[in-house]
């Protein structure tokens, strides 16, 4: 043990850091919090694009943020706003068709759709109540089980089971399976299809018709059983909730040091019979920080590359090596001189969040381009105006459209240096034929590729949810194994961030969870 | 009229399984074929004089040895001749050579890649944990997680326990191997396309997925659990075609006196106040018996044997949902002599091994799209075998019989139904890929048969063309098998059963759906089960 300043170093001020910072300091722990950036939020931030002109980079509407972390933190205490709430969704094709998704109804389809809709909706409810209480927990161990464990575990069955038999087959029957074949048959529209694959294929590496993808809808909708009806916009863009958990951090007693980058994992030199330990924290300045403990909230990667792969076994930097985490989400950020007009639409579209596709196969098509390393030639968009609410991210009068783009691959074959200005130009035109007259209104533009999204905010392979989230790589295997639970086969080294269970999306619920597994001094074994 | 104790629709393999095991307990068995030859996919015909064209499936591994020694195959003529290995050509006229001997196969990668010969043993040790695992079931009925029943209980505990033998990491690689793709799976263990693209081929055979579409690993699976002479993994040729498995299982099942009628189609399952009475044939013939087996696939079963008016609502609906999607074809190509190949000799033992022309992920997920577009591949990925070099029965001396598996080919077209024009388009894309290959391939073809899912619909009664009676994806496997509430072999009606490839374990010429299903039957009859139990691994 060290006689360190520090009980705990957490590297990485995103918000699953903070989380987990702030429960350590609850918790009695002496915390300091390192970050890189010279603000808090990792990729919840607000940049300023263009002068005047200020977007969230990286997500830009709250759908999944943990009613209880929210609570606990008392994160609206700490200065997050909402400029507005239970967004509508509208769906729009080329053609002018468009479907409305608001307070849980939904708008432009036949009324067997309406209805069909309405059950597909319910039963999703409960089915993501079961994920939401599972995720709120560190996934159990299955064999070498201790009586938590086993108590988890019986949880788990018993709330699958608690859905009658009826919805428990439906669940054990499409869990592992794709949306696109349960989209075909439960609707008739082709764009209520589209719009709900796109829920399922945001921020991820698959089509509609990838096996997976009903898991990766049930995700995004976890948290709508506990009220989140709809998407939120932020006041003062994204990177005001990373303020917000920073203030609850430090309320909590926590030290956050902006402008810290570590670099290097310390360890402990290892004695004959133990596994060696963390033992601090090294900066890119030299600066050593002795510690028993380190939480890391980087991703797998960036955490195991600190580490150094001489000093673990060879299995496991195989696993870290092999583990999913390559972005195809890139974000378009476009400074307006006025609202856009989009067509087939009324007033109210242009503060509703859009999606931009308008079949299944149209978004399967756009993706099998990225398998191949090139970016769609017809990209699938969400967008969303934040400016409609929040008028001080742009000028007087002036507008801010955030889109994010599929799909966009991390290892592009031409490189992103030559494609950038091409696929800019592909989203424009693309924008220009649902909202005819927006080229001539873009004052400024900004492509932010996931390559971008690595070296501006540290997440290797420029992946939202820090690795995919697929179902090898989900539940009880996030992120590989040996490193499921938070803690790690370097003794004394946590993970807390989107790469651990339950995975990305502004939820809190890793650095929540590991913070639990700090405490409770849980280990790898 | 003569009353039967069971009547068994289909005479496939695991129709006749199915009979064999009933009429061996003492039941009075009718198999009914709408054909005028048994067989079913496991069929070999003469459709050129002088050749016989093994023309659905065509080589045999999965066949259950517990059902091959109970039902005394050997005896009645099947004798399956053990084949490994195979081998990929590649567009620079290079192969991988995947040896049936260790040490070679060793030195083979290694001229690709160290580190893949270096990582090869570690692949083969997890790929043959898994299958240890699944192999446990095969000869089981998969316990209803839905179900409170002792049995249904009993046989989950038995699943767990199975599953926590592996330890905590070892389980944890089984969810990860059970849920992710076969491309993400090698990526994990291999770096060199040819390697890659060839280990990969299992994971898609006879599946509407891509090489990166997550659960073909358990695809892969599907194809390494077979075994021949208690080698696990292997696949063998059934001397004189594959149409000896049928009929040696028909021969067992004629010993224990049970009753063969082909040209019976069955028009429909005769159903008197909710419970099956017999059938009825498309010709007014009617046969009686309490027991009715279908060996057809789910979709064929409950929408065109029954009145609709029969059947619960919910079990129409689900058939209709249940997910079929053909994709793949088939040539049957008589040969003048036999072929060369750029880069290995004549005599070379990869000749008489699966042979692929297709050398990276990519160019197979390229083929993939293909299909989902609602064409053929224009590039597709065969399995090709030339069973004569081990196997002279098939085809006059000297000459020679090639069987080639093709992935993808849609059940029908974006432009419409299939047509002759469409289907010789699709051969002639084969036969250049192949001959890509074999410079002198072309010039020795003398008759071929090509066959997409249509012509395996038409004549074997396919749906879609299927070869596995529908998708081995996670909703159809298992307790979903073909679907919830049916898994159990049980149809939704008294007396109704289903013993085909649409039931666990799936598809392929393994006959484990017939004898399972002739289990359950037989502890419905309150008879004594005749049915052997699994085999352990060790």
């Amino acid at each position: 043990m060290t006689d360190a300043a520090f009980d705990v170093v957490v590297i990485g001020a995103g918000h699953n850091g903070l989380a987990c910072a702030s429960y350590l300091a609850r918790g009695g722990r002496k915390v300091l919090v390192l970050e890189a950036a010279d603000r808090p939020g990792g990729l919840a931030a607000t940049r300023e694009f263009a002068a005047g002109f200020r977007v969230s980079a990286a997500a830009h509407l709250l759908t999944m943020l943990d009613a209880g972390v929210a609570r606990d933190l008392g994160l609206e205490g700490h200065g997050l706003e909402f400029a507005a709430r239970n967004l509508k969704t509208v769906a729009l094709a080329d053609n002018g068709e468009r479907v409305v998704f608001e307070d849980g109804a939904i708008g432009g389809v036949s009324a067997k759709d309406q209805a069909a809709f309405a059950e597909f909706r319910r039963q999703n409810r409960r089915f993501a109540k079961v994920l939401a209480g599972f995720c709120s927990r560190p996934s159990p161990r299955l064999v070498d089980r201790r009586k938590s464990d086993t108590l988890a575990l019986a949880r788990l069955a018993w709330d699958v089971r608690s859905l009658g038999r009826a919805d428990m087959r439906e669940l054990l029957r499409v869990g592992a399976i794709n949306i696109y074949d349960v989209a075909q048959e439960k609707f008739e529209s082709a764009l209520l299809k589209a719009a709900v694959s796109m829920d399922a294929v945001l921020g991820s590496h698959m089509g509609p018709r990838s096996p997976n993808t009903v898991y990766s809808y049930l995700h995004r909708h976890m948290n709508d059983d506990a009220g989140a009806a709809g998407p939120a916009v932020v006041k003062g863009g994204m990177g005001a909730l990373g303020e917000a958990f920073a203030a609850a951090a430090e309320a909590a007693g926590a030290e956050v040091r902006y402008g810290s980058r570590a670099v290097r994992i310390d360890l402990s030199e290892p004695s004959s019979n133990e596994a060696c330990r963390a033992a601090g924290v090294t900066l890119a300045d030299g600066t050593r920080i002795e510690t028993g403990l380190v939480v890391s909230n980087a991703d797998l990667k960036t955490t195991f590359r600190m580490v150094g792969p001489l000093n673990l076994d060879a299995g496991f930097v195989r696993r870290v090596h092999s583990f999913r985490a390559r972005g195809v989400t890139a974000k378009l950020h476009l400074a307006l001189d006025g609202l856009p007009e989009f067509h087939g639409g009324d007033a109210g579209d242009a503060g509703a969040r859009l999606l931009l596709a308008s079949s299944m196969d149209d978004i399967e098509s756009a993706f099998d381009h990225a398998k191949y390393g090139r970016f769609s030639p017809v990209p699938v968009m969400e967008i969303s105006i934040p400016t409609v609410y929040d008028a001080s991210l742009a000028p007087d009068g002036k507008q801010v459209l955030s889109a994010l783009v599929q799909y966009a691959p991390y290892d592009l074959k031409e490189g992103w240096d030559a494609g950038r200005e091409t696929f800019k130009a592909i989203c424009l035109q693309r924008l220009e034929a649902v909202a005819p007259g927006i080229g001539e209104s873009v004052r400024a533009s900004e492509l932010l590729t996931p390559p971008d999204l690595e070296a501006e905010f540290g997440v290797r392979g420029g992946h939202w949810h820090h690795g995919e989230i697929a179902l090898d790589q989900a539940l009880f295997t996030r992120p590989v194994p040996g490193a499921n639970r938070y803690a790690t086969p370097v003794r004394g080294l946590y993970l807390c961030g989107a790469s651990s269970h339950p995975g990305g999306g502004i939820l809190g619920l890793a650095g929540r969870n590991a913070a639990r597994a700090v405490l409770a001094g849980e280990d790898s074994g | 009229m003569k009353k039967y104790d069971a009547i068994v629709i289909g005479a496939g393999h695991n129709g006749l399984c199915n009979a064999a095991y009933l009429a061996k307990s003492g039941l009075d068995v009718l198999v009914l074929e709408r054909n005028p030859y048994i067989g079913g996919a496991s069929v070999t015909r003469e459709l050129h004089p002088g050749w016989k064209y093994t023309n659905c499936s065509y080589v045999c591994s999965l066949l259950r040895p517990e059902i091959s020694r109970d039902l005394e195959l050997a005896r009645h003529g099947l004798q399956v001749i053990p084949y490994h290995g195979g081998v990929t050509f590649t567009r620079d006229g290079d192969h991988f050579g995947n040896y049936p001997d260790a040490e070679r196969v060793y030195r083979e990668i290694a001229r690709h890649s160290l580190r893949d010969a270096n990582a090869h043993d570690r692949f083969e040790t997890d790929v043959m944990k898994q299958t240890r695992l699944i192999r446990k079931f095969l000869m089981s009925t998969p316990p209803d997680p839905t179900s409170l029943r002792p049995r249904d209980l009993r046989g989950l505990l038995e699943f767990a326990s199975a599953f926590t033998e592996m330890g905590e990491e070892g389980l944890l690689d089984t969810i990860r191997f059970w849920t992710m793709s076969i491309g993400d799976f090698l990526d994990e263990y291999f770096e060199t396309d040819v390697i890659k693209a060839h280990m990969s081929g299992s994971g898609i055979i006879g599946t509407a997925l891509g090489v990166y579409s997550p659960g073909t690993a358990y695809v892969l699976l599907h194809h390494y659990m077979g075994e021949v002479d208690g080698s696990i993994g292997a696949w063998g040729f059934a001397r004189g075609g594959m149409g000896s498995v049928a009929d040696a299982l028909a021969a067992s099942f004629q010993s224990f006196g049970g009753e063969i009628v082909c040209d019976a189609d069955v028009h429909r399952v005769i159903v008197e106040r909710g419970r099956v009475r017999g059938v009825a044939l498309a010709n007014g013939r009617e046969y009686r018996a309490n027991v009715v087996v279908s060996n057809l696939d789910p979709k064929r079963t409950f929408l065109q044997c029954f009145d609709a008016g029969d059947l619960p609502a919910e079990v129409v609906r689900r058939a209709r949902n249940f997910k079929i999607r053909g994709s793949s074809g088939k040539l049957n190509i008589a040969l003048d002599g036999l072929p060369t190949f750029n880069g290995i000799a004549p005599e070379s033992p990869l000749m008489r091994n699966d042979m692929h022309c297709i050398d990276s992920l990519e160019r197979l997920e390229r083929a993939y799209d293909d299909w989902k577009a609602g064409t053929w591949s224009e590039d597709p990925y065969i399995d090709m075998l030339i069973p004569t070099t081990v196997d002279p029965s098939m085809a006059p001396p000297g000459k020679h019989m090639m069987t080639i598996f093709v992935q993808y080919c849609p059940p029908t077209l974006a432009s419409g139904p299939w047509t002759p024009e469409a289907r010789d388009a699709f051969g002639q894309t084969v036969i250049d890929q192949v001959a890509e290959h074999s410079p002198n391939f072309k010039d020795l073809i003398l008759d071929c048969e090509v066959r997409t899912p249509h012509e395996l619909e038409d004549e074997v009664g396919l749906t879609e063309g299927n070869i596995f009676h529908g998708e081995l994806t996670f909703d159809q496997l298992l307790f979903n098998r073909p679907f919830p509430g049916c898994a159990q072999y049980r149809g939704p009606l008294r007396g109704f059963y289903l013993c085909g490839s649409g039931t666990h374990p799936g598809g392929g010429v393994m006959a484990a759906p017939g004898a399972n299903a002739a289990r359950e039957i037989l502890m419905d009859l309150k008879r004594p089960d005749v049915i052997p139990a699994s085999y352990p691994d060790d």
